[in-house]
């Protein structure tokens, strides 16, 4: 049917962004209940130790404060989310620096500060472990028997690499890569206010992603069935992941102080607070160890991935997991194995940033590209082209790439985009007589789609549309709305398939008691899975109207209306809820690690260049091309707007944000002193799509939001290669750093041969 | 407590508090116009920006003193009878705003800038809102956004 309002591929105006210019949105700390309090957390100041005794300061008014320790906890100390490891409130141990111990609430907000300094907390202080390295030599056994959170064995046709490989390979090259913690820095922290009622229940109402994560969280910790723990999502500025796993924390903190003080208590951190005490991206270590023909054809691939989880479990198990099958890239492995593991340090736990573990093992392995390039001889564009998965391809987990994919194409068109040829061969000529120098470097990457594995299957999203009492359409799910444009892609795919102006399409706040849970705000699934959801319940309740309330064929938006209230006078409610059903041929092995890793990929090549000013050794990215096949673009501007902000944020990861940890506790835990890109900073973002409609999602769409975080790391890195003749190998890559290689004694080198075995082997030290 | 006398948003209001209440605080809790966030609370993000006697000033950083008989403009006093400002209109229809907390204080910003500079560079722009911080945009749409809004005059 066509629809004459067709509105997916145009860009309508953003749901709820009349409300936001008009500063009028209401984010959680614009929002007061009636008798509301203010809750504040009293927090660990050593990463690792016996907790020997709690004072309160007896000349202080304690009468006037609501206080919760662990043993208010009415059902589990836990917040729960693949493990129940991580306690909700710290008992006899604390296992990282401002981990949560006690819980103080006052009507009075400024009454808190002098409150948390009156609790004397006195520790017998355990060693503590802050490296993924100081895990693995399991000098303190902080975690389980073996300070292990998860590992996986990722082998290519269930195989292990046949020794003879090694033997007859032209070149073995091997390396080791880096990448350090990353804050999400939302610019509105992290924040909720809970209401308790003995009869309802828990209400919690705030910023975050998954409301139903939350929901699960705290059935546990109350003890209650889920429909007595309500959640509600508030405007939310900004969460990048941040806001996945930790509102549970929040959320039921806040919840407790509710109940035991009778009142709302409203709970929103500073910055300082939210940095030092909040989630962060997992620092990375990959080891690369390649077999290469002198043709540049990859033969056999060893990686060995490790993440540093942090204290607690959380999300690494599944970050690790995504990190692991993004590792081998978009190229062809006739042999491949990846072992990988998430380590437990006694750092504040890690958790979910856009990306999720697949930015880490990229930049290993697009850098490491690079390096066998050089090795074999061969341009980094022609080694990649050589190596390149095409239609019909299977990778290292076996699946096999049925959709068209065109990497030689993208390739093509992103260099030619970029003056690829052109800039590289001026900057070589020029960079010998230049104090600024300049590169240009690339990566080709993919990202998957959904939830990993057998994750949307295990899920089994819902979501639901509904008719309003004036007769619109109203979409009710529980994916969430932070700016990516959840709002409004959703309306447009309902908007099509209802045949009907996008206007006339609504779509209800995050609310656990009135919308069925779609699944997460997470793993770039919110397009194409959730958006094919509201696809097949539009047209359901299209069919409904059409054969049960005489919608004529074609429609007005006046015809619906009349149809949807004639429906609801006489039938009752009009309501359509459908479920995901897995599609026949999507399967996964989570025994045997292999099978169809996601539903699809987008597929893309990022291009770098950069300026090193050799007198401050800053690096700058001064023009950036981002190309991407994402199936079909649902909204351009939009589009367009995740990725600038995505590569934004992946130009701050690699070169300007550093999280300083002294002692476990996050030193530079202020926008002062950790920097992220201003306006001043950045480069002209230019993106381009290529669309190749994919069956999976709504009108062909596939996952968009954590692609852009991926290469830019790389492609920055590659460049300033060129730029400065070194191989720079750990991010984030500061002034200091590029100082540092820069000055050193020629001599002190990079390439190191090692005769010792058959065939040149290639290996560097970390920078 | 100490009195002040403000005119926000063209109305004169009278206001008791502590000489030394952070003036985003009075504009929050005193007065209930919340369109002004807290980000940082040490005047580097610019989500609490608001213009005070024309300047263009972080309201975390301002005891409400220091305010006495200001003229102050935040983000509830721009649209014009209950219309979108035009920056605002810009904004919304060229993808300025995704999450929507920096945006009061781009706005306000961006008003600062064009009364400046009407018609200004892109060097200008990115000078102009470096002490905003957006987390969602990569700035790219808000220089949009920006150029539209100095194509329709929106500075007057």
């Amino acid at each position: 049917m066509t629809n004459p309002h067709q509105i997916v591929g145009q860009s309508p105006l953003r749901k709820e962004g009349a409300a936001k210019v008009l500063g009028r949105a209401q984010y959680v700390d614009d929002i007061t209940l009636p008798g509301m309090w203010y809750g504040a957390t009293v927090r660990s100041t050593i990463p690792r130790g016996r907790i020997s005794s709690i004072k309160l300061d007896p000349s202080f008014p304690w009468h006037e404060y609501t206080i919760v320790s662990a043993a208010d906890i009415p059902g589990e100390n836990t917040i729960v989310h693949l493990t129940k490891d991580h306690p909700c409130l710290a008992t006899t141990h604390v296992n990282h620096d401002s981990e949560p111990i006690l819980l103080l609430a006052h009507p009075d907000k400024a009454a808190l500060p002098p409150a948390v300094a009156a609790v004397h907390i006195a520790y017998e202080v355990l060693p503590a472990i802050y490296t993924i390295e100081e895990s693995e030599q399991q000098k303190e056994i902080i975690w389980g028997e073996d300070n292990t959170f998860k590992t996986y064995l990722m082998q290519k046709d269930r195989q292990p690499i046949p020794d003879e490989i090694w033997q007859q390979a032209d070149f073995i090259v091997e390396g080791e890569y880096r990448t350090g913690a990353q804050e999400q820095l939302y610019i509105e922290n992290n924040g909720v206010i809970a209401e308790y009622d003995p009869e309802a229940g828990v209400t919690v109402r705030g910023s975050m992603q998954c409301p139903f994560y939350l929901v699960h969280a705290l059935t546990l910790v109350f003890n209650l069935p889920p429909e007595k723990c309500r959640v509600i999502q508030t405007e939310t500025g900004g969460a990048f992941g941040g806001k996945e796993d930790f509102p549970s924390v929040i959320g039921s903190h806040a919840a407790l102080l509710a109940m035991k003080s009778g009142h709302p208590v409203k709970i929103c951190y500073d910055r300082a607070e939210d940095m030092a005490a909040t989630t962060k991206r997992h620092p990375s270590r990959t080891r690369h160890r390649t077999a290469v023909s002198k043709d540049g054809k990859l033969l056999a691939g060893e990686i060995d991935f490790a993440i540093d989880g942090g204290a607690y479990a959380t999300l690494s198990p599944v970050v690790l997991s995504r990190g692991t099958i993004h590792a081998p890239g978009p190229y062809h492995w006739p042999h491949l194995t990846v072992r990988a593991k998430a380590m437990a340090t006694n750092i504040p736990p890690h958790g979910a940033f856009r990306g999720f573990g697949a930015p880490q093992s990229i930049f290993a392995l697009e850098r490491h590209m690079d390096k066998i390039a050089k090795v074999v001889g061969l341009t980094p564009e022609e080694f990649r082209r050589r190596n390149f998965l095409t239609t019909g391809d299977r990778t290292a987990t076996g699946q096999l790439l049925s959709d068209p994919i065109d990497m030689q194409a993208l390739l093509t068109r992103a260099l030619k985009e970029s003056n690829y040829h052109a800039k590289r061969a001026q900057f070589e000529k020029e960079n010998p007589t230049r104090t600024i120098k300049r590169g240009i470097g690339f990566a080709t990457f993919f990202h998957g789609a959904g939830f990993t594995g057998s994750g949307e299957r295990r899920l089994a999203s819902e979501v639901a549309i509904d008719v309003t009492p004036e007769g619109r359409p109203r979409l009710l799910v529980s994916s969430t709305e932070f700016g990516q444009g959840t709002n409004t892609i959703l309306c447009q795919v309902a908007a099509d398939a209802l045949a009907l102006p996008y206007e006339e399409v609504l779509i209800a706040q995050p609310d656990t008691a009135h919308v069925p849970n779609s699944g997460p705000t997470v793993a770039s699934r919110t397009a194409m899975i959730v958006g094919k959801l509201v696809e097949r319940a539009s047209t359901q309740l299209l069919e409904k109207l059409r054969t049960e309330a005489a919608l004529p064929t074609p429609h007005t938006a006046e015809d619906f209306k009349q149809a949807a209230l004639r429906y609801t006078q006489q039938l009752g409610n009009l309501e359509v809820c459908v479920r995901y059903e897995a599609p026949g041929d999507i399967f996964w092995d989570d025994d045997t690690y292999s099978g169809d890793a996601y539903p699809a990929y987008a597929w893309a090549v990022y291009v770098a260049e950069v300026a090193v000013d050799t007198t401050t050794y800053t690096a700058t990215v001064t023009d950036f091309h981002a190309l991407q096949e994402v199936g079909r673009v649902l909204h351009p501007i939009l589009a367009a707007g995740q990725v600038e902000g995505g590569v934004a944020q992946a130009i701050g990861y690699a070169l300007y944000e550093k999280c300083i940890w002294q002692n476990g506790h996050l030193a530079n835990n202020q926008m002062t002193n950790y920097i992220m890109p201003t306006s001043a900073d950045l480069p002209p973002i230019h993106v381009h799509f290529e669309e190749t409609p994919c069956h999976h999602g709504p009108g062909g769409a596939k996952g968009i939001g954590e692609l852009p975080m991926d290469g830019p790391a790389p492609a920055i890195l590659n460049a300033i290669e060129q730029a400065t003749g070194i191989a720079f190998t750990e991010i984030p890559l500061l002034p200091e750093d590029i100082f540092e290689r820069m000055t050193l004694t020629p001599d002190s080198g990079t390439e190191a041969l090692n005769p010792a075995i058959a065939g040149p082997i290639f290996s560097e030290t970390t920078a | 407590m100490t009195q002040s006398t403000l005119t926000i948003n063209g109305h004169a209001k009278t206001i008791e508090a502590p000489p030394m209440k952070r003036l985003l605080d009075v504009l929050r809790e005193d007065l209930h116009l919340t369109g002004a966030k807290e980000g940082c609370g040490e005047g580097e993000c610019g989500a609490c920006a608001i213009l005070l006697n024309g300047d263009l000033v972080n309201s975390c950083l301002i005891p409400v003193l220091q305010a006495e008989g200001a003229e102050i403009t935040t983000i509830e006093g721009l649209a014009i009878d209950k219309k979108l400002h035009p920056i605002q209109q810009c904004f919304l229809e060229n993808g300025g705003a995704q999450c929507g907390i920096c945006t009061p204080g781009m706005i306000l910003a961006t008003h600062h800038l064009l009364d400046k500079h009407p018609q200004p560079t892109l060097l200008q722009i990115q000078e102009g809102l470096s002490g905003n911080l957006c987390r969602c945009t990569g700035y790219m749409r808000i220089f949009n956004a920006v150029e539209a809004a100095a194509l329709t005059g929106a500075a007057k």
